[in-house]
């Protein structure tokens, strides 16, 4: 498993396996509401190479990145402010992991009545959440320091900035990534729901519209490019925590 | 306090003239824990020389790195003073870390920063305090040099030894020129000569940067081969059982081990170790 062509072939059998078996089975198939996946091919070329991109992906895009980016922001810097406050942290604990457990689309038509249909309720409700993950990852992340380390710190005089930025924000960077990881797969949820309730563009709006005009190749069209960008995403992310966690991989390895 | 009186009856004549420099006062320090308390330290007096090398001994957990650690400002005593300068180094359980300008800390862990090269785990001090970058990788690398590493600089943590680990937070100790140097087991990891080599280098740095050191150690020969004075810790609670003065001049070589000076301190505090076992 270790040679890079073998690395970069294995993981890719299966998929290409599971294509051709779609490709060979819906050809000709009677089934209206599988279309044959040339057909569906075709169709997402016409559409999404790029004609609808700045209509429909765009908007979805710029939900999913200003959600995940708020989330980021107010979940690390709460995360630190808690996590360096034991007793805060254990009073505000409960209400966390309430509001963790509520479904934020089950905010949706809240959101709706106070924000209307904009993009900002699409991030708000995004944000809703997203949020958790991120936040209670860094909670724990920064309560897991190692005291060796704190020592270190404080025998240095490390304070406030450098304290914060040298030693608590990398010390729990692994567990914030894997907090972000999650909230992304969270993000794409919420963007489709608040786009199939609360929108006139967005590709949950596109694929919703196209199923009540039972244009079913339309339908799986965008489901497939939901998929893609849903996947996308975790690519771009896995690269960027790749490099900004390359000291915690060459520790595990 | 016993103080053996043939060896002390020996100071060495420069030492003498040196003003105190730390003064540790009534030192006690209860742990408090869910299972009871447990009394580290009890009744700790002790006078350090500017620029004196203390080599502290004792039974594990007798309450060596307890009392670097009140030292070093991370743990505050129960009772009594820490005063530096002549000024006290903790107020109601505080610390003012102003009374100690410049402070090296080698922890029984190496305890690096793991996302830091060791380039700037060494050069970490020089950066808190706003030396040029140029200027703290010359330094890293200086550093480096003395304690063998010259080769990771720019490796991570984790892909080292332990012993090369602890050799980069000696040098991180030392990056800064610090006035007082706390060293709680530092060589515990190394092999047997490299462990030499860091005996003289640290005597060497020591002479050099007239630092004040306190270095706590296992091993009675290094204790004496490096102290001006070694101070015998006893468990439970912990006291001081005796100081022994070591007559020996500067800078030592590694032969004076051989001689009839230096192994009279060692059998001293050997007995004195030896002792508490009959108690
Ligand atoms: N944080 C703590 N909480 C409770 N008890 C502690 C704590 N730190 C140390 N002790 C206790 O204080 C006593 C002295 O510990 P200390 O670590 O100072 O010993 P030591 O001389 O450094 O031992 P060693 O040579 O094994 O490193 C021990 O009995 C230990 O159990
Ligand atoms: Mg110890």
């Amino acid at each position: 498993m270790s040679s890079p062509f073998a690395r970069l072939i294995v993981p890719a059998l299966l998929p290409i396996v599971l294509i051709l078996a779609w490709w060979y089975t819906s050809e000709g198939g009677s089934s209206i509401f599988f279309p044959p996946l040339s057909q569906i091919q075709e169709r997402f070329q016409e559409l999404w190479l790029f004609a609808l991109v700045p209509e429909h992906v765009v908007p979805s895009l710029q939900s999913i990145l200003w959600g995940l980016w708020i989330s980021i922001v107010l979940g690390v810097g709460l995360g630190v402010l808690l996590g360096l406050n034991g007793y805060v942290a254990t009073a505000v604990n409960p209400v966390l992991q309430f509001l963790r457990y509520l479904p934020a689309v089950a905010l949706l038509p809240l959101a709706i009545q106070l924000i209307g249909i904009g993009q900002e309720m699409r991030v708000t409700i995004i944000v809703l959440g997203a949020l958790w993950p991120i936040l209670l990852n860094t909670i724990d992340g920064v309560r897991g320091i190692s005291p060796g380390l704190i020592d270190v710190a404080r025998s240095n005089r490390l304070r406030n900035f450098d304290w914060i930025f040298r030693v608590v924000i990398p010390s729990a960077s692994p567990q914030i990534f894997a907090g972000i990881r999650a909230s992304l797969a969270v993000s794409v949820i919420l963007m489709f729901a608040s786009e199939l309730l609360g929108a006139s563009r967005g590709i949950g709006y596109f694929i919703l519209e196209a199923q009540r005009q039972f244009s079913l190749p339309e339908m799986w069209s965008g489901m497939i490019l939901l998929g893609i960008i849903g996947y996308a995403l975790n690519v771009v992310l896995m690269a960027i925590e790749y490099f900004a966690l390359a000291w915690h991989r060459k520790a595990r390895i | 306090m016993h103080v053996d009186s043939t060896l002390s009856s020996l100071p060495i004549a420069e030492d003498a003239d040196r003003p105190v420099e730390i003064r540790i006062d009534g030192l006690q320090k209860t742990y408090k824990t869910e299972r009871g308390s447990v009394e580290a330290l009890s009744d700790i007096n002790l006078e350090i020389r500017r620029r004196e090398f203390v080599s502290l001994i004792g039974r594990s957990g007798c309450g060596k790195t307890t009392l670097l650690r009140i030292m070093a400002g991370l743990v505050a005593p129960t009772a009594g003073q820490v005063e530096v300068g002549g000024k006290s180094l903790w107020h109601n359980g505080t610390v003012d870390s102003s009374v100690i300008k410049r402070l090296g800390v080698v922890f029984q862990d190496a305890n690096l920063f793991p996302w830091y090269s060791i380039e700037e785990n060494i050069a970490l001090p020089l950066k808190l305090r706003g030396v040029k970058k140029r200027e703290r990788l010359e330094r890293a690398r200086e550093l480096a040099g003395l304690v063998g590493l010259e080769k990771f600089l720019r490796s991570y943590p984790r892909e080292l030894s332990g012993g090369m680990r602890q050799r980069a937070a000696i040098a991180r100790a030392l990056s800064d020129n610090p006035e007082l140097l706390l060293m709680d087991e530092p060589f515990g990891a190394l092999d047997a000569l490299t462990r030499e080599k860091m005996n003289l280098e640290i005597q060497r740095i020591a002479l050099a940067t007239e630092a004040t050191v306190v270095f706590v150690t296992h091993d009675i020969e290094e204790a004496v081969f490096l102290g001006d004075r070694v101070v015998h810790l006893t468990p439970r609670p912990g006291r001081i059982k005796d100081i022994a003065d070591v007559p020996l001049s500067r800078p030592r070589a590694m032969e004076v081990q051989t001689g009839q000076e230096f192994n009279t301190v060692v059998a001293e505090l050997r007995a004195s170790l030896n002792q508490e076992d009959d108690q």
